[in-house]
């Protein structure tokens, strides 16, 4: 079973490098982009073959590592 | 007294760090992060800068999952003292130890230059040997110091008295200018810039020194 982890800055939290590629897509003439928030995918294979269990799984690795829920909010896609 | 300093793949900093504690009379153990004990007897753990694990996923996050991470939380659990810099400090806000967070700089840019701090609380072990308001040069030399809480934090922090230093011109964006925070029972120190790299003349400054002084001899009587 394959899953999919999205993590971004929860809301309110500032993005310097979001910040710095709105700035370059300007620069590149790209007008009106308001805003641009970057995160990260991680992609695992899992032995666990029931995806109710795997949820739960991926979940557990978010918590303890793959995101910093002090900043980061996560998203977990199972596929 | 004896301290040990962690030792991980991408530490750099745990040699000064070393020196910096011998040079005020401690004596020091090297621990690599795939033991998962501390040595007997450890007054204090020293975490130390540098990129440990090349800073993948994000700082420190590796390194706060090792092994030797786990003792070092129990160390601090059982009211034990512990001193993160830079690298170090990353690692112990993703362990827990510490509250907040340390996000890239506002700037995106690396900033290595010495700074001013002001010492923003004299009450704990580390800071006792200078005066609260003093006014210190450390190096700062990081690309993700930006110490980031929320205002809830921030408050707590403040009515606590667990802002041990302060930025005078602050370098990366840290919420409320925090270069270093106190744990609760004011026995984890967590720092941004190096004060080991401030213990001789030759670094360009020895302001450091009074932190690692204070540090012997309070433990050393304790």
């Amino acid at each position: 079973m394959k899953a999919r982890v999205h993590v971004m800055l929860k809301d309110g939290v500032l993005d310097p490098q979001g910040e710095a590629v709105r700035h370059a897509l300007g620069t590149l003439g790209f007008a009106g982009v308001d805003c641009v928030r970057q995160g990260k995918v991680i992609e695992l294979d899992l032995a666990e073959a029931d995806a109710a269990k795997a949820a739960a799984l991926v979940k557990d690795m978010c918590e303890r590592l793959l995101a910093n829920t002090v900043i980061e909010s996560y998203q977990i896609e199972i596929v | 007294m004896h301290a040990g300093v962690v030792v991980f793949p991408g530490s750099n900093c745990d040699r000064d760090l070393t020196v910096a504690f011998e040079r005020a009379g401690v004596q020091v153990s090297m621990v690599w992060h795939k033991e998962s004990e501390l040595p007997q007897g450890l007054d204090i753990i020293g975490i130390p800068g540098g990129f440990s694990f090349g800073d993948y996923l994000r700082c420190g996050a590796i390194a706060a999952q090792s092994p030797i991470c786990r003792a070092v939380v129990d160390h601090a659990n059982r009211g034990g003292f512990v001193i993160g810099v830079c690298n170090g400090f990353q690692i112990l806000c993703e362990t827990g130890l510490l509250p907040g967070i340390l996000m890239r700089n506002a700037g995106l840019k690396f900033v290595c230059k010495t700074v001013e701090l002001t010492v923003a609380s004299a009450n704990c072990v580390f800071t006792s040997g200078y005066r609260k308001g003093q006014i210190v040069r450390y190096p700062v030399a990081h690309h993700d110091g930006n110490y980031t809480a929320d205002a809830n934090l921030i408050s707590r922090l403040n009515g606590e008295d667990r802002v041990a230093f302060r930025y005078g011109d602050n370098p990366n964006g840290s919420s409320d200018d925090i270069a270093g925070v106190l744990s609760q029972n004011r026995r984890v120190l967590g720092v941004m810039p190096h004060p080991e790299r401030a213990v001789d003349l030759a670094h360009g400054g020895d302001n450091g020194s009074s932190l690692f002084k204070s540090l012997a001899s309070v433990l050393e009587n304790a």
